[in-house]
């Protein structure tokens, strides 16, 4: 019985470590590639006027995750920056599937439920929301 | 004003939002919309995108920390993403049928509001509360590591009246762009009677995923600028990294009343171009 519950809490606090460090992960490899794009964007672009005033909407190489991977691919500034924010915002997305994994380790089926309904929302905005428009 | 000058400029901004919204607990994430609009005069809709991704990295990067901390409660946190991040979905969808003006005008609102909300005292907690059926059904009941040493136990109470506030919470987030850390700490502090620290560090850990479901659509929108989001993005997460490692105990206070009264005058900006059609 002891063995089981020590067996239990290893694999709890080993989960922990995995989803810290899945975070700490992410958010500085997403960094790191937007700065990087930044650089090139800049050293591209810098001097050009900025206009956010009016508002025109991104491209659309610029708002479709097959796109932003081509464009990222093709070594463009903006297209690399948002590459690293599409890391950025996958970074949760990841974290909530461990998380089903995690509550599978502990048989809980209920959470198991709750997490799924979670991950659709955010897989369902992530890619299939561009098609409601 | 070129690229450079104002990949610059925002960063150190954002920096500075970052840096305050972390000392003081209120969150960057509020400002940074009022800062890049009537600051820069970025349009609201690519200021709500950038911010969005900013409040994701900042939310993740203390995730981090917090999670080995034993404080934040996973299933409370993840029954209660399913109201945030549906109510995220439905924020951001109606953020595309809002003119800007309004848009403006509910975020005035929401400033006034929360810096209402960061000068009330908090009633005090109450402890020791009987268990509620549903709350025990859902397993949300736990215990955490008290300040006077050992585990402290709690029940959680009211689970729908707290489901409904975390949707209010993730559509405001959705519409607005902001993590709405305020709402969802209300929601499950004096709501559902969960522990304090409970409940800032649940609410940190769902920031970021109810950020994320807006996020998407807003990416799909063509509302985050890549241009734009750069600078918040890694000048609001080096901002609050660094405001994390600095221990200001006494200061903490008076930069709280302080960063009460930018927001509050920021909030009041925000009405009045959004009613004057400024924006």
């Amino acid at each position: 019985m002891a063995e089981i519950a020590g067996q239990h809490g290893w694999t709890d606090q080993k989960l922990e470590n995995i989803v810290g460090n899945l975070l700490r992960t992410g958010v500085s490899l997403a960094a790191l590639v937007v700065f990087i794009g930044g650089i090139i964007y800049l050293i591209r672009h810098g001097r050009e006027p900025v206009n956010y005033h009016v508002f025109q909407g991104e491209p659309s190489d610029l708002k479709t995750v097959p796109g932003i991977i081509r464009s990222a691919l093709g070594l463009h500034g903006r297209g690399i920056i948002q590459f690293g924010l599409l890391l950025l915002i996958a970074t949760p997305v990841f974290r909530v599937a461990l998380s089903i994994w995690g509550f599978a380790a502990e048989k809980d089926r209920m959470y198991m439920l709750f997490t799924a309904i979670v991950l659709i929302v955010l897989l369902y905005s992530l890619l299939g929301s561009g098609s409601a428009f | 004003m070129n690229h450079l000058e104002f990949t610059l400029l925002v960063a150190a901004g954002s920096f500075a939002a970052g840096l305050l919204g972390s000392l003081t607990g209120l969150g960057g994430g509020v400002v940074l919309v009022p800062l890049l609009t009537l600051f820069f005069k970025v349009d609201i809709r690519y200021a709500i995108g950038a911010s969005l991704v900013s409040v994701i990295a900042t939310s993740s990067g203390a995730a981090a920390a917090y999670v080995k901390e034993g404080f934040s409660n996973i299933r409370i946190g993840m029954f209660l993403e399913i109201a945030t991040t549906i109510g995220a979905l439905a924020g951001a969808f109606l953020a595309a049928f809002i003119s800007t003006r309004a848009l403006a005008v509910i975020f005035g609102i929401m400033l006034l509001y929360s810096a209402y909300l960061s000068r009330k005292p908090r009633p005090r907690a109450q402890r020791n509360l009987p268990p509620d059926p549903l709350a025990t059904r859902l397993r949300m009941n736990g215990e955490f590591p008290s300040e006077e040493g050992g585990m402290r136990h709690y029940n959680v109470q009211r689970v729908p009246m707290g489901f409904s506030l975390m949707f209010g919470a993730g559509a405001l987030s959705g519409l607005l762009g902001i993590g709405s850390g305020a709402v969802k700490v209300l929601a499950m502090d004096q709501a559902m009677k969960i522990p304090f620290k409970v409940s800032t560090t649940t609410s940190n850990f769902m920031i970021g995923v109810t950020a994320a479901a807006s996020a998407g659509v807003y990416l799909n929108r063509g509302y985050v600028d890549p241009g734009l989001a750069m600078p918040v993005m890694l000048g609001v997460l080096a901002g609050s990294m660094l405001g994390a490692h600095i221990l200001m105990k006494a200061e903490t206070k008076i930069l709280r009343v302080v960063f009460s009264v930018v927001i509050a005058i920021l909030g009041l900006q925000m009405l009045y171009k959004g009613l004057t059609g400024g924006i």
